[in-house]
């Protein structure tokens, strides 16, 4: 010991120590007060608030994707199913922070990038150009070689999956990144087994379409995705959760509600790390299945449609007419169940069940494959030529112009305000009446009832052509329609002043011609009033005339069914997924126009005359062949139209067919209505008509021939 | 009795005469040491994650024994004479620090251990004792002049030294006790009201030009991830997913233990929605499987361990102790409001240890020392005043 130093010695306790420790004991009895409040908070006042949340974070729900309900067709032969297909994913969790910030700031980069280029680029410039996209964030060594791993099993460039990730990551931070889909199991199997080799890859398996009959009516399908933010905004799509596959287009999307089923959830309990520790498995809800939607289609007669109409491309090309594209529809004419119903060139659905590049998808969009996605039986909007004829006389003999016995005298031509109007190859047909015109279509005979039927104000021949369901929609259960035009002198007013409107805007004077102001930007209409020849041009189905197929199917069974005009649909039934009805698929109720009996009866003899009696237009496809069609037994009602169509400044002739066939040995049967066009594809009697007469053989079970006809009319 | 034998004068009233093998020794601060060691390990236990299941049990076991048994010791040696070694101390604190940060292993972006066969040696955790006593044997020397604002002033010097040392690790936390301590040093010798003021004012300007003048100058004197983590406890939910989310995870344990704790069920902890479980956030394990029954009590054994310091410094034989006592009292405080306010969401995240129950050689065996401080502390001034007014025979 012996350790002294005199400042150590201890201060008798000063007033001052005393108050200092008793400053530092209360700071303790302050701090600790402190906290014992802050925790009688959280856990006694708040903890029922704080162990939801702590549930809350365990708590993954994982959703189980409902298998979609099948589309068959009216015999329940499948047309769209659904499969089990392996996915390739990469688990978001596996990437480092640096990654994921990179990847946001790329997205927002993007967007940035994409709003400036709205603000600089008009409207035409951005439907023809994808907006630019950011450079990719750099790829460290280690990424790299870990997506080259990956890449080299699943066929993909370690910077193809970067941008993937990259992409999926700017867009959905937490979702799974998907790679590949529709892999062999073999693959999956691979990689499961060299789980550390490739970390964060994920196996998983979704419902993929499945399309059997591949191009068979495909472009009525429409194909399936997930849910868009506008669709859940929409009363048909309550209740969807975000991330649901429904349908995008066609019956898909007509008849989403009841094939897309509900789906399951499971509840999955994981750790930090978002790693799966275990299935809350009292809390999983199964998914329920969507039902099936049995179709009013006919494969069969499908497949023949397609068929006929692939012929009637070929003869037409054997015409030397550059024919490639066409529709096609054949429907009841009562009930308006639509029992095939085309468009060639077609394409096989399958490819927009994986991504499609953007390169494929122009292809199936471009002139030069003919727009196979184009559905030209409902959206294919053509002057009808001669198929038109009917409605003018049914309207000319209504409105007290014409009688079933009106003559004239067709010499071939006629002159209307300055110009001869001819029929084609400037054919006389001597002396017609109504029926007798029907049969060899004489234009002159026609644009006589046009003259007769005009005036300033006239809507005799439009009004006829509208309660037969042209220039409206016809109805039909796909989420696309078509109006048409059927022009009259208010539709002429109409364009001329838009045009008056488009010139003053580009000051184009109101003087130049049309030809002038297209050439600057306008041009929709020369300004001219409503004149005759527009009257005589609509009486011929031609000019600025334009209808679908399917309007025309429509037109003609509102005809043969004595004025009811159907709606025209595709779904049948609800089933469940074992074709079992559930509900029966009642369309709108057919609309109901007044037809005179008389003015009735002269069209369909003049009708049945085309198809059957010598000198009719297309009697030659029906009797021709190795054995004539039974006219006695199926009487067809049917008329050919050549259309005169420009294509940048060429003419070219659009081929047309409507009929309908009766089957007098079924007196309660309504037959069968056909309405065929190919475009560029000639008379109508070379390519359209062979390919109904195709198309009615497969429905009446007759041998199916293809037999052109050799009527040079329109 | 008939006999009156012989008395030992060092013997009556029950007062334990300073012999070599019978010191004095404050049991109730003991009591509270163990009670805290042992909540530590059956916190560990059942916290049950890293290697094998009780890794850190063991491990934190061992640390306790060696620290306990140095405490032992420490608690026997008359503490006096550590203050004529108060240059090798400081020596000893700026040689381990500066080797640390040149030599030491990187740890989370933080180099501040040298790895040892055993365990790693955080030298600023050591340094906290080691800080306390070179700085209170400083105060000592200058305590005719402890009202001269130079001496504080100079205090203060040696204390900042070491803790921008540390700071430059980077370690915020113990540089922010080695100040508290320095403060509270100064505080129990008797320094001006106005220095501390003064003091008070400096830091307040200090902090304002790191935190909003220099950032907006363009000098970082701080890591933006540390600014982030000092601030975000003003925000929490700001962004749940980076700076706020470990204080909202702790939230969410601590307030989902309840009453009584979730006990096995405790996923927050289970689950590893709880970072660094074992080590800052050792309390939010506490407060969610024991619930505010078990946090409570911690918390009270920490009271006791504060009380009885505060005590032991009134108990002291010389300034020495006192101030010692005064440095030590302020370094526990902090460090269980520091820590405990982090893990409940009121104050910031620092990466400050609570004393004895976060698993780590460094921290435990320090806190330990300062334990046996404690005990020589007491042990010496119970003795002194038990021979006061005798004959002392130096």
């Amino acid at each position: 010991m012996g350790y002294y130093q005199p400042e150590d010695r201890r201060p008798p306790t000063t007033p001052q120590l005393a108050l200092r420790v008793a400053v530092l004991g209360f700071v303790a009895l302050a701090l600790f007060a402190i906290i014992f409040f802050r925790l009688w908070y959280l856990q006694v006042l708040a903890g029922d608030q704080y162990l939801a949340q702590a549930n809350q974070n365990r708590v993954r729900n994982e959703r189980i994707a409902a298998p979609r309900g099948d589309i068959v067709d009216r015999n329940g032969r499948p047309i769209v199913t659904s499969r089990l297909a392996n996915v390739v994913q990469i688990n978001p969790r596996s990437l480092s922070q640096v990654e994921r910030d990179a990847a946001a700031k790329w997205g927002h980069d993007a967007g940035v990038l994409a709003k400036r280029w709205t603000a600089t680029h008009g409207a035409r410039f951005r439907a023809k150009h994808a907006p630019p996209l950011p450079v990719y964030p750099a790829m460290p060594a280690a990424l790299a070689a870990r997506f080259a791993a990956v890449g080299r099993v699943v066929g993909m460039r370690a910077t193809t999956i970067q941008k993937a990730v990259v992409r999926s990551l700017a867009t959905l931070p937490y979702g799974a990144i998907t790679l590949r889909i529709d892999v062999p199991r073999t693959m999956l199997d691979y990689l499961q087994e060299r789980k550390a080799q490739y970390p964060g890859v994920l196996p998983d398996t979704i419902f993929l379409r499945d399309y059997p009959e591949t191009t068979l009516a495909a472009q009525l399908l429409g194909n399936v995705g997930e849910v868009s933010k506008q669709q859940l905004a929409q009363p048909g799509f309550k209740g969807v959760k975000g991330g649901t596959i429904v349908g995008k287009d066609g019956i898909e999307l007509s008849y989403d509600r009841y094939l897309r089923g509900r789906d399951g959830a499971k509840r999955l309990q994981v750790d930090a790390a978002g790693n799966f520790i275990g299935e809350l498995s009292r809390a999983r809800r199964n998914p329920i299945a969507g039902h099936n939607i049995k179709l009013s289609l006919d494969l069969g007669l499908q497949k023949a449609g397609q068929q006929a109409l692939q012929l009637g491309i070929q003869a037409a090309n054997s015409n030397g007419h550059p024919a490639r594209a066409g529709g096609f529809v054949a429907m009841n004419p009562a009930d308006g169940e639509v029992y095939a119903m085309g468009s060639v060139p077609s394409f096989d659905p399958t490819e927009f069940t994986k991504p499609i590049s953007v390169s494929r998808y122009k292809v199936l969009n471009s002139q030069a494959s003919g727009a196979p996605l184009f559905n030209r039986a409902v959206l294919g909007e053509y002057p009808t030529g001669s198929t038109f004829k009917p409605f003018t006389a049914l309207a000319a003999m209504e409105s007290g112009n014409a009688t079933p016995n009106t003559t004239f005298d067709d010499t071939g031509c006629i002159k209307i305000g300055g110009f001869d109007r001819c029929n084609a190859g400037h054919f006389a047909n001597g002396s017609v009446n109504m029926i007798s015109a029907l049969k060899v279509s004489s234009d002159v005979y026609f644009y006589e009832l046009g003259l007769k039927t005009n005036s300033a104000h006239t809507e005799t021949i439009q009004s006829m052509a509208r309660s037969l369901g042209l220039g409206r929609p016809t109805g039909i259960d796909l989420p696309v329609d078509s109006f048409g035009n059927v022009p009259d002198w208010r539709w002429r007013q109409r364009i001329g002043n838009k045009e008056a409107a488009c010139r003053r805007k580009l000051h184009i004077p109101l003087s130049a011609t049309i030809y002038q102001a297209a050439a600057q930007g306008c041009g929709i209409s020369d300004m001219r009033p409503w004149s005759e020849g527009d009257n005589v041009n609509l009486a011929v189905g031609q000019g600025d005339l334009q209808a679908t197929p399917l309007q025309m199917a429509v037109a003609y069974s509102a005809i043969a069914e004595d004025g009811r005009v159907p709606r025209p649909h595709l779904g049948l039934e609800v089933d469940d997924s074992a074709n079992r009805l559930i509900q029966k698929i009642t369309p709108g109720a057919a609309r109901r126009i007044h037809l005179d009996p008389t003015a009735r009866q002269t069209v369909l003899e003049g009708l049945h005359e085309a198809a059957s009696a010598p000198g009719g237009t297309s009697t030659a496809v029906w009797s021709g062949g190795t054995a004539p069609w039974p006219q006695a037994r199926l009487p067809v009602y049917g008329k050919t139209g050549t259309a005169q169509t420009y294509d940048h400044g060429v003419e070219y002739d659009q081929s047309w067919y409507v009929c309908w066939i009766r089957d007098l040995a079924k007196p309660s049967d309504p037959g069968l209505v056909i309405a065929v066009t190919v475009e560029k594809g000639g008379f109508g009697a070379e390519a359209a008509a062979p390919a109904a007469r195709y198309i009615a053989s497969k429905w009446f079970h007759i041998k199916p021939e293809f037999v052109a006809g050799t009527s040079q009319t329109r | 009795m008939t006999t009156t034998p012989i008395v030992d004068p060092t013997q009556d009233d029950g007062i334990v005469a300073p012999r070599r093998s019978g010191l004095p020794f404050d049991g109730v601060l003991l009591l509270a040491v163990l009670g805290i060691c042992a909540a530590s390990l059956i916190t560990l236990h059942g916290a049950g994650v890293g290697v094998s299941p009780n890794y850190y049990v063991e491990r934190q076991g061992v640390y306790f024994g060696v620290g306990l048994l140095l405490a032992a010791i420490l608690a026997r040696i008359d503490y006096s004479r550590l203050r004529e070694l108060k240059y090798g101390l400081y020596g000893v604190l700026i040689v381990t620090i500066v080797l640390v940060s040149a030599l030491g292993s990187v740890a989370r972006g933080s180099r501040r251990a040298i790895a040892l066969p055993f365990f790693s040696f955080q030298a600023s955790e050591l340094g906290k004792v080691l800080l306390i006593l070179a700085l209170s044997a400083f105060v000592v020397d200058r305590i005719r002049r402890i009202e001269d604002r130079d001496t504080t002033a100079r205090v203060m010097l040696a204390a900042l030294v070491p803790a921008a040392l540390v700071m430059a690790q980077p370690d915020l936390g113990s540089a922010l006790v080695y100040v508290v301590a320095v403060l509270a040093i100064l505080f129990v010798a008797g320094a001006s009201w106005r220095h501390f003021a003064g003091l008070f004012a400096l830091g307040a300007v200090a902090i304002a030009l790191v935190l909003v003048v220099a950032p907006a100058a363009g000098v970082h004197v701080l890591h933006s991830y540390q600014t982030d983590r000092l601030t975000a406890f003003l925000h929490p939910t700001d962004n749940p997913a980076k700076q706020g989310y470990q204080q909202n995870q702790s939230k969410i344990a601590i307030g989902a233990g309840q009453k009584t704790g979730r006990g096995n069920q405790a996923t927050q902890t289970k689950l590893d929605f709880l970072p660094e479980h074992h080590t800052d956030f050792i309390f939010a394990v506490v407060g969610e499987r024991y619930g505010f029954v078990g946090a409570a009590l911690v918390l009270s054994l920490y009271a006791l361990m504060i009380w009885r310091a505060l005590r032991i410094l009134t108990l002291a034989k010389n300034l020495f102790g006192a101030l010692v006592a005064g440095g030590i009292v302020a370094m526990l405080m902090f460090q269980v409001f520091v820590n405990v306010g982090m893990t409940i969401g009121i104050a910031p995240i620092t990466g400050i240890p609570l004393p004895l129950m976060s698993y780590g050689g460094s921290s435990v065996i320090t806190t330990l020392l300062a334990f046996g401080l404690l005990q020589s502390i007491y042990a010496q001034g119970r003795a002194a005043a038990a021979l006061k007014g005798r004959v002392l025979t130096y």
